[in-house]
């Protein structure tokens, strides 16, 4: 990660001498001495360029990763100040399945070594900051991923080549005024700038990255904490049993991640200050614009609240400036503070990049991000992708890619894209017939981390083969880049597809919204579309939609109007497997979207079939058809046969009372109704 | 995750700031003033208040009822509360009699009030206060709380600001305005708006269908459509509000000679059809598309793609019955839809499934089997030779396979070398991927680290054992003196094999062929666990090749059933048709056919010869047809037959044949592959080879008449599934403005509470609205009630 922060240290003087010693050193030498090329470089050791060094090193790809610090995750070993992590490591779920626990793992990386997992490095449910480091440190070492330490990429610019594989090479600069030529360039530098706020006594305050972490500095101050997420609200918490009272002031309300399900709110584990606030303490809270404020010292060195303008309007010292309290003396901040410290975030470091990549743009926003598009390449410059923290654009409070648990699995997905585009091997999928097509979507929506971290941004892909009789299975695919699909994965999406995605309900969350409220749950399958609570909704499409038609799609809907669309209702314990409850339901979609029959049969009803009808279901066609047919046992038949659903042969033909025939095969008679097992209807 | 929910919420928002005023003893009616009960109404909730004077003994009886009903009031998200009327209030909701008693339906953001009323008095006075100004909406329902009352009050919602809402329970009542059918719940549309004269009657249209929300909604919609509509467009072009709701259209056809008369018919005729068909007047002179000249009505269904139907009826009485009999069958169908479509889409019909699901709680003895974990796997299968089941606890195919491996293992127990292993693939989800399982159930066999080999065959007991006890041996297995090779054909070698696979297959060869070697061996591995194959290459192979007259290299083939060895050459055949050879050779001339083996000859493409035979087959007819085929007269077929006994579901084949039971033994053709004809053997004559043969030529002239064809449908969905993305856009369109209940910061209501009350009170102009809470224990409280009742319907 912070790669550049060098320059910092060095002050402006370092920076001229690069300047000054890049014509001199590269590029003269350069023309000759081609500088050593590589075809991926990841920018920064942290968690995604990790991952992203793992996903080229299993794949044999030639690349290296440049990481200023001497050991990876240098921003751990920092942050945060008060070295709790707030991301969840939960080591027991009940479960077995490996996959599934991922989803209740946020801090581990992807890798085929189970040794490889967080759980291993800490037993704290919110676990120590430094577990991390000493986690990607063991992660790189023991995978061997090829890591330069102690390179600092100081400068980044273009080299326009027709031979190169996106029409030009990315030279990197390091501190010695190495370059390095690349034809990919994987930024994973994170967001480490300190985001700073230009008023005037911004010079008082302190700011979290330097601010004291021991609370015996705190003792009987007053304290004002600029800022209103985890950053502050931690350094509050480590403080609020010693002061005399934390004020916390910033431009928005405060947004608590329950309320929102994104992660990046305000979490439960530090909100220790509201709790208090609400309960009569001196603490509290208070909303206001910062640029619009005004720190100054008074005669006794304590700070003053002030408005902007005031200063302004007169020029004198700092006692005599106007207070708001002098005209309105029931200003909430008109006592004296001891201590002013800023907590307001971090931004990604655009200054090692040259202008001609064009990462940044104008707005408010791109400020704190890299302009990427939803497949994570820049929109600026082919080949460039951002990773990890500082593509969080892509999903800024939606979605979890902008932390190690989502982006995990976003690295994954560009490093799929990138193996198609360059080396032509095509999005990993399974092919299957179509009778296992219920199944397929069965269980991924039960296991699947990926879809569940990053619901609403990847989502698995099913594509038809001709006439619905097969169809391949996609992972993880960034779904707003669905209109791209085949040029992306190389796949053919000819004969229509459906979309996996996790949703929670359009209307349930949000700031201030009380997700408590009654009836927030849906238990019926056929209100299923109301479900508030993540669970599955999958789209079906004839034709793969457009670009314009992904992009103006309407308004809350994550992907464009589709053919047909199913929900999953949502579950509980997100267990999926309910017979009647998930699946049956799943399968009538299915089957209504392909226009097909897709339950099982026992081999004794194929054969019937087989033998009555010219046309067989699927499920016959491709299992009994193919030798092998479910046999079944006595047990299972009289079940059957008690349901309606299968027919005792032993007695047909034998004199009926009713005379009729019933229609063989497609409509056996549905015989008893069978009381679905609706758990849902009783935990309301 | 997040929806459990308890008691307490169940209050609602509303409950939760009422609290601040919460005094009474009530356990869990909330009581405030009115102010307070009118700022804290949310939009789209609906709440009922009481509002009362003071605590006075008359009125307890009702508290307690209405405390009673509070928890199922709340299960419909309906909030209680009671408000108290303090002396000075004003509010036009507190009276000013002393026993009064109301109840108010409030949904804050329409404030249409649904008036409940119990005589016939009282429906006459909201009828002549509304005539000339707005239609009524007059419903009975047996009881409140019905699933009816419900329907009418959801409708009320949406509609209650356009009509006004009148409710009953009073069977006299509904008996009073001449309907009988008090088990029933009705819904009345009074059309008073239009009429002038206060003397006359709202005309009244009885809405026929079940009262349910969709069912008013579209009832209610038909009475919004104009009653009549002129029209010179073509007929088929035409859409109005009906077809959308599925109604037909009824064109009446006019010229400009008989307009008025025809007009006024058209009226008539729309007033009776009414709720139940679009009426519109066709206007011949000026239409440009041509219709029959005689036709005085053009009738068109509401499905697309149906054609309109020219009528010529002589009176209105057949036009309105034309169009009710066809409407009628649309309703019990649209019912049928309503009534069993919603419940019978639960209702498991998938046969795997629903027989797992039924099975689930019998206990299985998985202890015979062992279960392997990621931890243990490996280990385990390079321990031991090992079959693997991977399966899914949740898929159901799975389940019902699991059952005949656990059989498998009750029979094999202590008997076999094999270790019976199980992984359940949604606990180990990447040992299943690792070991290329993507799809369940799937078995596989892992013998002495080889390759593992996965199993192909029909997925039940009988066929994995078999499976299991060939791959005892190796494949093929190598023979190493010609004695041995003489024993291994006779079956002496693997005498308990035999009873498994009914062919030993023997590949000869000289020393130095190796390329026929290794293909005869690639092709033994392959059918490894279907079939014994064994090789025999040593020095004096001739004396076997001599024996049995085969040319190297070759196939002996030994059956052992009919005790016959034959030879096959196999110069130059590669692996895959080596494959090729030896399935072919296990195909019998005549078989029984049975579930298991079907598919194998299916595969030949050829119609079916079935002899249905109910027990073994007669040996007559056998061998007239063994005969047959030895004369090369079936060749164009496949010849087999079916023992009832064995194979019950024979029975139900017959029966799709034939209507009734044919008796037995019957012969038939299937022709499957091309056509599905099926031909049936004349009962009357005997089985005989001539008779046979003079059949078959007459069907091979086309000279036989089939007695069915198979049907050739597709194999369609069941049934239909939700449609969420239409349920979406409804819920769009009808609630553009709902929204998810949002909790009002405390500060906000306190500072705008005046503001509140008086908006709100600025919007209830005319609080017409009195739903009277009253059955809820009506045998407890009802004679105590009833005079108060009556007291203050004068009110209405």
């Amino acid at each position: 990660m912070r790669l550049a922060a060098a320059a910092r240290l060095w002050g402006p003087p370092g920076l001229l001498l690069t300047f000054a010693l890049h014509p001199a050193l590269c590029l003269r030498p350069g023309r000759t001495a081609a500088p050593p090329h590589r075809d991926y470089c990841v920018l920064g050791a942290g968690p995604a360029g990790l991952q992203m060094a793992y996903f080229l090193q299993r794949a044999g790809r030639d690349y290296a990763v440049f990481e200023r610090a001497p050991r990876p995750g240098s921003f751990f070993a920092r942050y945060p100040r008060h070295r709790r992590l707030i991301s969840i490591n939960k080591r027991h779920t009940g479960k077995a399945n490996a996959e599934f626990n991922l989803r209740h793992d946020w801090n581990s990386l992807l890798s085929h070594d189970p040794q490889l997992l967080f759980r291993h490095y800490s037993r704290a449910y919110f676990p120590d900051a430094g577990d991390m480091v000493r986690y990607l440190g063991d992660f790189a070492d023991r995978l061997r991923l090829r890591v330069l330490y102690n390179t600092t990429i100081a400068h980044v610019t273009l080299d326009k080549d027709r031979q190169a594989w996106n029409g030009h090479y990315f030279i990197l600069t390091d501190q010695t005024g190495q370059a390095h030529r690349c034809s990919v360039l994987l930024v994973a530098t994170g967001l480490w700038v300190p985001n700073q706020v230009d008023f005037p006594g911004s010079e008082h305050v302190e700011g979290y990255e330097s601010v004291s972490v021991d609370p015996r500095d705190f003792e009987g101050q007053n304290v004002l904490i600029l800022g209103r997420g985890n950053s502050a609200f931690e350094t509050a918490e480590n403080i609020l049993g010693v002061t005399n009272f934390i004020h916390m002031l910033s431009r928005s309300r405060v947004r608590l991640s329950w309320a929102t399900h994104y992660v990046g709110d305000l979490r439960a584990i530090n909100n220790g200050l509201l709790d208090t606030y609400q309960l009569k303490s001196l603490d509290g809270l208070l909303e206001s614009d910062l640029t619009d404020l005004a720190v100054v010292k008074d005669h006794e060195g304590k700070f003053r609240i002030t408005l902007k303008f005031f200063l302004e309007e007169s020029n004198q010292s700092a006692d005599a400036i106007t207070l708001p309290q002098d005209d309105n003396d029931n200003f909430a901040m008109r006592v004296a503070y001891d201590r002013v410290i800023r907590c307001l975030g971090w931004k990604f470091d655009f200054s090692i990049f040259n202008k001609s990549l064009r990462l940044s743009s104008s707005g408010e926003f791109s400020k704190k991000y890299p302009l990427v598009k939803a497949s994570y390449e820049s929109k600026g410059s082919r080949g460039l992708f951002v990773l990890g923290t500082a593509s969080h654009s892509v999903d800024y409070r939606k979605s979890a890619g902008g932390f190690i648990h989502g982006f995990r699995y976003t690295v994954r997905a560009v490093h799929r894209l990138l193996e198609h585009r360059h080396h032509r091997v095509p999005w990993p999928s399974t092919e299957h017939p179509i009778s296992q097509l219920t199944n397929s979507i069965v269980r991924r929506v039960n296991e699947a981390s990926g879809l569940y971290q990053m619901f609403s941004v990847l989502a698995d892909i099913i594509l038809l083969k001709e006439n619905a009789t097969a169809f391949e299975y996609l992972e993880e695919f960034p779904m707003q880049m669905l209109a791209q699909l085949e040029t992306i994965t190389g796949r053919k999406a000819q004969h229509g597809l459906f979309v996996i995605n996790m949703e929670y309900g359009r209307n349930f969350s949000g700031p201030d919204k009380d997700v408590f409220f009654y009836d927030r749950s849906v238990g019926h399958t056929e209100d299923a579309w109301q479900s508030n609570f993540l669970h599955p909704v999958i789209y079906y499409y004839r034709h793969l939609p457009t670009e314009q038609e992904v992009r103006f799609r309407p308004a809350d809907w994550a992907l464009p109007r589709p053919t047909a669309i199913h929900h999953i209702v949502e579950d509980f314990l997100t267990d999926w497997t309910a017979p009647v409850g998930h699946i049956l339901p799943l399968r009538r979609f299915l089957e209504n979207c392909l226009d097909t029959d897709l339950r099982s049969f026992y081999a004794e009803s194929c054969f019937l079939f087989a033998l009555t009808h010219q046309k067989l279901p699927p499920f016959c066609q491709q299992g009994y058809l193919r030798m092998q047919g479910l046999m079944g046992t006595e047990s299972l038949r009289r079940h059957g046969i008690e349901s309606g659903l299968l027919r005792d042969y032993a007695t047909v033909g034998r004199p009926r009372e009713d005379g009729g025939q019933r229609p063989v095969g497609s409509s056996p008679a549905p015989g008893l109704p069978v009381q679905p097992l609706d758990g849902n209807k009783e935990e309301l | 995750m997040m929806s459990s929910s308890f008691n307490i919420f169940r209050v609602g928002i509303s409950f939760v700031i009422m609290c601040i005023f919460y005094k009474s003893a009530v356990d869990s009616l909330s009581e405030l003033s009115p102010q307070k009960y009118f700022s804290t109404l949310q939009p789209g909730k609906a709440s009922l208040a009481y509002f009362c004077q003071a605590d006075s003994p008359r009125t307890s009886i009702f508290l307690e009822e209405l405390n009673e009903a509070v928890t199922p009031l709340q299960d419909y998200g309906i909030s209680v509360a009671k408000v108290n009327c303090v002396k000075e209030e004003t509010s036009r909701y507190c009276g000013k009699e002393k026993d009064l008693m109301k109840a108010y339906l409030f949904s804050a953001l329409l404030f249409n009030e649904v008036k409940y009323i119990t005589t016939l008095e009282d429906l006459q006075n909201i009828e002549n206060a509304l005539k000339g100004k707005a239609n009524i909406a007059f419903a009975y329902v047996r009881a409140i709380g019905t699933p009816e009352h419900r329907a009418v009050m959801e409708a009320a919602f949406v509609y209650g600001t356009t009509y006004q809402f009148v409710l009953t329970t009073e069977t006299a009542l509904l008996e009073s305005i001449g309907n009988e059918d008090i088990e029933n719940a009705h819904l009345y549309f009074f059309h008073c708006k239009q009429v002038l004269d206060l003397t006359l009657q709202c005309r009244r249209t009885l809405m026929e269908q079940p009262l349910t929300t969709l069912n008013i909604h579209q009832f209610i919609k038909t009475m919004e459509a104009p009653l009549l509509t002129e029209v010179t467009e073509d007929p088929q072009q035409v859409s109005t509000i009906h077809l959308q709701l599925g109604l037909p259209l009824v064109f009446i056809v006019s010229q400009q000679a008989t307009y008025e008369a025809d007009r006024r018919t058209a009226e008539w005729v729309a007033w009776r059809l009414l709720g139940k068909a679009g009426v519109l007047l066709l206007l011949r002179d000026s239409l440009e598309v041509d219709i029959p000249q005689h036709a005085n009505v053009v009738f068109r269904r509401a499905e697309e793609g149906v054609p309109a139907e020219f009528l010529v009826l002589d009176d209105i009485d057949s036009l309105i019955s034309h169009v009710e009999s066809n409407v009628h069958v649309e309703e019990i169908q649209e019912d049928e839809d309503e009534d069993t479509k919603s419940p019978n889409m639960d209702v498991q019909d998938d046969e795997v499934a629903e027989t797992v699901y039924r099975d689930r709680k019998r206990p299985l003895p998985l202890e015979l089997t062992v279960e392997l974990t990621e931890e243990t796997f490996n280990t385990t299968v390079v321990a031991s030779d090992s079959i693997v089941l991977f399966y899914a606890g949740w898929q159901a195919v799975s389940m019902a396979f699991l059952q005949s491996y656990i059989d498998l293992a009750i029979k094999l127990k202590g008997t076999s070398t094999m270790l019976l292993t199980r992984v359940n693939c949604a606990d180990w989800s990447d040992l299943c991927t690792k070991q290329n399982v993507t799809e369940f159930p799937v078995v596989k066999m892992y013998k002495e680290g080889k390759n593992p080999v996965s199993y192909a065959g029909m997925l039940g007991t009988e066929d994995l054992l078999k499976f299991i006890q060939l791959s005892r041996i190796s494949c093929p297995v190598n023979i190493t003196s010609v004695q041995e090779a003489e024993e291994y054909l006779s079956g002496e070698l693997y005498k308990d094999l035999i009873s498994y696979s009914s062919v030993s297959v023997l590949g000869l060869f000289s020393p130095n062929m190796t390329t026929a070697k290794e293909d005869f061996t690639e092709a033994g591995n392959y059918l490894k666990g279907y079939v014994i194959t064994g090789i025999y290459s040593e020095e004096d192979v001739l004396i076997l090749s001599d024996k049995y007259a085969a040319t190297l290299p070759a196939l002996l083939l030994s059956r052992h059933k009919e005790g016959k060895i034959e030879s096959i050459p196999l110069a130059n055949s590669h692996a895959q048709d080596i494959i090729q050879i030896i399935t072919n050779a296990l195909l019998e001339t005549f078989p029984e056919i049975t579930v298991e083996n079907l598919p194998i000859y299916l595969r030949l493409q050829k119609p079916l010869l079935i002899l249905f035979s109910d027990g073994s087959i007669n040996p007559q007819y056998k061998k007239a047809i063994l005969m047959l085929v030895k004369e090369k007269h079936l060749d164009s077929l496949t010849p087999c037959w079916l023992n009832l006994k064995n194979t019950p579901v024979g029975r139900g084949i017959l029966q799709s044949y034939f209507d009734t039971m044919p008796p037995l033994p019957l012969l038939v053709v299937v022709n499957l592959h091309s056509g599905g004809q099926v031909f049936a053997f004349p009962s009357d004559q005997p089985i005989t080879e001539q008779n046979l043969l003079l059949w078959l030529k007459k069907l091979e002239a086309g000279l036989e008449n089939h007695i069915t064809i198979l049907p050739a449908q597709e194999w369609k969905p069941p049934l239909p599934a939700y449609d969420f993305l239409s349920m979406m856009d409804a819920a769009a369109s009808q609630h553009p403005t709902r929204k998810d209940p949002e909790c009002t910061k405390e500060t906000d209501v306190q500072e705008n509470d005046k503001k509140q009350h008086e908006d709100k009170s600025a919007i209830i102009k005319e609080p017409i609205e009195t739903l009277r809470i009253k059955h809820w224990n009506r045998s407890n409280w009802f004679k105590e009630g009833e005079k108060s009742f009556r007291h203050d319907n004068k009110e209405l």
